[in-house]
């Protein structure tokens, strides 16, 4: 077991390797001078520039400028922010829990409804909830989230006022963050109505970033139970005489989860996706805005340092997904 | 022992007429067909394509046309609209309709040339990492392991900062994130159908490594191919839109869907219509590709068939 | 009072071609603590008809019988939750495939427990002990230690075996084995068998055997039911259908074994089982048969009666002879 995780994480490293030389590409191939994509000045003068280039490092070879930015990484040093001058790996923290608050609370929408969705829609296949449910995991798959965003806000913040239009809490709480995540921390104060206003801002942004994950989750569940529906140890387990609780909910639902939980785990990627999306439309503080406005801002240093930390969060969640995968499916538990 | 009775009296006439079993082709169309949804997504995508090939004929204004004493007018069936402009008019008094129907133009245009793009190129990739191992296929491979590691917008969105926003960009920056899926199925299909006999066949009749590569071994990957095609359009166009909602896109005046989205968003509420009417579209199209994709995977694929 | 009565069980599928009938108006009785095989080639409908006692079907099927009873009990108008009672505790069933047909995620003591569990409402301890038991009984060696295996860690012979306990472990009355040798190893097969059979013997349940394999026959069989495309074209006890096959079937698969070769060549049985598009017009046997006549061609052949071993045919034999036939020594028929 212990060797699997070595050998998993082994893998992955040069990966990340070459992630973080297409950054390094990345940020050289952007138009105009280094110094100023890096600076943000403008018509700096040429004594400045030297000075900057040999403060930046740019007079090195390419080669070891590499090395030197690896050596970076590796001690924490992903950058400063041309705009707030904060070093990147600290904005990302303070900012990346409202990401993940986001985004588990999306996951968690999506999965205690599509996971469901799926089974009955495979076990009344043809009928009209089936059509219904694949109808609907269809449309949902089928649309600009940010057009979803957009429309939730016009019915439900709008026009009905049942939920808020932006940001996490409301302006009039306020206390110091404990966790970052803001269910949490709105507790933990116990200021009145400070939970309660955390809550109703996360409603609408939850469910517009875990629609599509919901749509395929459901899509995905349908088509493996089908499947499995028709495997030999179902047929042995209807002989038994169970019940069609126990024969689909346990029998058939425990295999079908495997290729469910791996579709789950390459979600993330997209989950990071949308949460550009959906931080945008709803002003949520988090990571997908940060990115967002650093492109608006041409702060290139933070899209490198931002873009690096994101996909290896990403690839450390494929790992532990794979991990998981192993508890599920004991044949790749006992295989060498 | 119950007394054993005949089976039903037969003579010839009254038996079901045996019948002859169906040719493949007639089978594929029947259990396409069968799903009426597909069909639906058929002809849906049928009109759309048609729209947008006569754009020039069927908009009744240009798109990029201002009419500045109309701006925000509502579709014509609300009050306070105006026959002329039947779904109402934008922020600065363009036409809607003009603009979503040539918006289908850029649309479609857009998920095709992704789709041919990733296509042509994952597949000569994917062959090439099939049937050359060793470096050339783990460079290939790793390669779309880290393409697939950044998150797909993400990585847009990288590739248009650097290469600046434009139509063409935005064609090319969704084709390389679309690229891995392509490659990873060619290779794996691939490198399935190798091993099989035919191709041992052709290579013992003296064919070539690269007539077996495109000519014997490429046709029987096609099915997931195609499959992934559908998929491929369709997320094409939403990633399209994303970018266009982002100002990284096509830039205005240019139709795009999702740069119509982007300068509706202030009005949300009191021009809603400005919003709703081209995600309406992209809704609708990428639902039809979606519908025709479902169907296509669900007529290749024999574990679905019923009998 | 038969164990199981089957009267006029017929069992038809919709597919994408049309209606199927894959069983045909077949009839057979089980008597408690007898051994009743039913063989024939694949596409004679043998597993389907047991498969619809069992009410394992999926939806696309329709079965209709005039009588279809266990132990008394109408099987046809019983409640879903009734049958589920039945099913697994007093009637059993052992399939073809011993490896696929065990749940890869559940060890192979959960699988035997939960028959336990369900039907007998057996306590946590009381089902370890039992399933111990049970494996013993089966000849699994080392059963404690097994009990927490997994099933992808067992062989095919050893699997089949865990099937068989799970089949007894509620005591049943009937136990239906469909064909629980022909994917395992020769050598496994004679073990698996006599496993069978002797425990049959001392819990004196009635037993099914579906199989294709004649010599399985011979060894195991008390009576034997000869099936061919959905229907049942001989019925007798299994020495008097070795020494006298009724339907000419019969007779060629008997003429085919190798154990009763007698020249240089084996004969085989030309042509294949009809399939969904070729049934012939009356018998269904006739465009494979030597004997068949005009007649066989046209008119649906009648069932005959227990000294012919209730052959469907208008011919039957008799010590290799058709009886009534114009021309008694047959002809060769196009391969």
């Amino acid at each position: 077991m212990f060797s699997f995780i070595i050998r998993r994480v082994l893998l992955v490293i040069p990966t990340f390797l070459a992630i973080a030389f297409l950054t390094f590409v990345a940020i050289r191939l952007v138009p105009g001078d280094p110094v100023e994509a890096r600076t943000g000045e403008r018509g700096i003068s040429p004594e400045r520039l030297a000075h900057f280039r040999h403060e930046l490092g740019l007079d090195q070879p390419v080669w070891k400028q590499f090395l030197d930015y690896l050596w970076q990484i590796a001690h924490g040093d992903f950058g400063t922010s041309i705009s707030t001058q904060t070093p990147i790996l600290t904005e990302f923290t303070t900012l990346f829990p409202a990401t993940l608050e986001l985004a588990i609370c999306a996951m968690l929408f999506a999965t205690i409804l599509g996971i469901p969705a799926g089974v009955i829609a495979a076990t009344r296949r043809g009928t009209f909830v089936d059509y219904t449910l694949m109808g609907a995991a269809l449309t949902g798959f089928s649309m600009p989230i940010f057009w979803w965003g957009l429309l939730l806000i016009l019915f439900f913040s709008v026009d009905l006022g049942w939920t808020p239009v932006s940001g996490r809490i409301d302006l009039l709480y306020y206390f110091e963050p404990v966790t970052g995540f803001m269910l949490i921390d709105s507790w933990l104060s116990g200021q009145e109505g400070a939970f309660s206003s955390a809550v109703s801002h996360l409603i609408l942004p939850t469910i517009v970033l875990g629609t599509i994950p919901l749509a395929t989750i459901a899509r995905m569940t349908r088509s493996a139970m089908l499947e499995i529906l028709g495997e030999d140890y179902v047929r042995t387990a209807r002989a038994k005489g169970l019940s069609p609780f126990r024969v689909v909910g346990i029998h058939a639902l425990r295999n079908a989860l495997i290729p469910v939980v791996t579709v789950i785990g390459l979600q993330v990627g997209a989950l990071m996706a949308g949460a550009v999306l959906t931080e945008y439309i709803f002003s949520w503080p988090g990571i997908g805005s940060w990115l967002i406005e650093s492109i608006q801002r041409r702060d290139y240093p933070v899209l490198q340092g931002g873009i690096l930390l994101v996909s290896g969060i990403v690839i450390v969640i494929n790992i532990l997904v794979d991990l998981l995968y192993g508890v599920l499916n004991p044949r790749i538990r006992h295989a060498r | 022992m119950p007394a054993d009775r005949m089976p039903a009296e037969r003579t010839a006439a009254a038996m079901v007429e045996p019948k002859a079993p169906p040719g493949p082709f007639a089978a594929f169309f029947r259990d396409f067909s069968e799903n009426r949804a597909a069909l639906v997504g058929l002809i849906l995508l049928g009109l759309l394509v048609f729209v947008a090939i006569f754009a020039d004929f069927l908009a009744p204004y240009s798109p990029i046309e201002q009419f500045r004493e109309f701006t925000r007018i509502p579709p014509a069936w609300v009050e306070g609209g105006n026959r002329a402009f039947l779904l109402g008019t934008d922020e600065i008094g363009r036409d809607m309709l003009s603009r979503l129907i040539f918006g289908a133009r850029l649309s479609l245009f857009i998920g095709l040339s992704v789709v041919v793009a990733s296509m042509a190129v994952g597949i000569v990739l994917g062959l090439v990492a099939a049937f050359a191992p060793g470096w050339p296929s783990i460079v290939i491979m790793r390669a779309m392991d880290v393409i697939l590691s950044v998150p797909s917008l993400l990585l847009a969105i990288v590739i248009v900062a650097i290469i600046g926003p434009s139509l063409t960009n935005t064609i090319v920056a969704i084709t390389v994130v679309y690229l891995p899926y392509y490659v990873r199925l060619v290779r794996a299909s691939a490198m399935q159908e190798k091993t099989r006999d035919y191709v041992t066949a052709a290579r013992v009749g003296g064919a070539g490594t690269l007539r077996i590569m495109f000519k014997t071994v490429l046709p029987n990957c096609m099915a997931p191919i195609i499959v992934q095609a559908a998929l491929t359009i369709s997320n094409a166009i939403l990633e399209a839109a994303a970018l266009g909602f982002l100002g990284l896109g096509a830039q205005p005046p240019s139709p795009e869907w999702g740069a119509m989205l982007a300068s509706a968003r202030e009005f949300l509420q009191s021009a809603p219509w400005i919003v709703t009417e081209p995600g309406l579209a992209i809704l609708i199209t990428v639902l039809a590709i979606n519908l025709v994709g479902d169907g296509l995977r669900d007529a290749l694929d024999p574990k679905m068939r019923r009998s | 009072m038969p164990l199981l009565e089957i009267s006029d069980l017929t069992v038809d599928f919709k597919t994408g071609g049309g209606q199927f009938r894959a069983v045909d108006g077949v009839s057979l009785t089980v008597d408690r603590g007898e051994i009743l095989a039913i063989v024939g080639e694949s596409g004679s409908g043998k597993s389907v008809a047991m498969l619809a006692v069992m009410g394992l079907l999926p939806w696309t099927a329709t079965v209709t019988a005039r009588t279809l009873a266990f132990d008394g009990r109408d099987l046809l108008t019983l409640t879903p939750r009734e049958r589920r009672r039945l099913v697994g505790k007093d009637m059993a069933m052992i399939f073809q495939e011993p490896m696929s047909s065990l749940n890869p995620c559940f060890t192979v003591g959960y699988q035997i427990g939960e028959s336990l569990k369900v039907h007998l409402g057996l306590s946590k301890s009381e089902r370890r002990q039992r399933s111990i038991e049970l494996l013993d009984a089966v000849g699994i060696p080392d059963p404690e230690r097994r009990l927490s295996a997994f099933p992808h860690q067992l062989s095919g012979g050893m699997s089949q075996r865990v099937m068989i306990a799970i089949a007894l472990a509620c005591r049943p009355k009937l136990i239906i084995a469909d064909e629980p040798t022909t994917a395992l190893d020769v050598t496994i097969q004679a073990q698996i068998l006599e496993l069978l059979v002797s425990l049959q013997r001392e819990t004196d349940t009635g037993l099914v055997l579906i199989t294709h394999d004649m010599g399985v026959v011979a060894e195991t069989a008390e009576r034997v039911s000869v099936h061919y495309a959905g229907q049942k074209i001989e019925e007798q006890p299994v020495a008097p259908l070795f020494e006298d096959p009724h339907h000419p079937y019969t007779a060629a698969l008997l003429a085919a074994l190798p154990e009763r070769a007698t020249g240089k060549r084996l004969p085989s049985i030309p042509g294949v089982v009809p399939g969904q598009f070729d049934r012939p017009p009356a018998c269904l046997f006739e465009p494979r048969c030597r004997f068949a006549t005009e007649r066989c061609r046209t008119k649906a052949p009648p069932r005959q009666g227990a000294i012919a071993g209730f052959a469907l045919c208008h011919y039957p034999l008799t010590h290799g002879r058709p009886i009534g036939h114009p021309h008694p020594e047959g002809r060769e028929v196009a391969a």
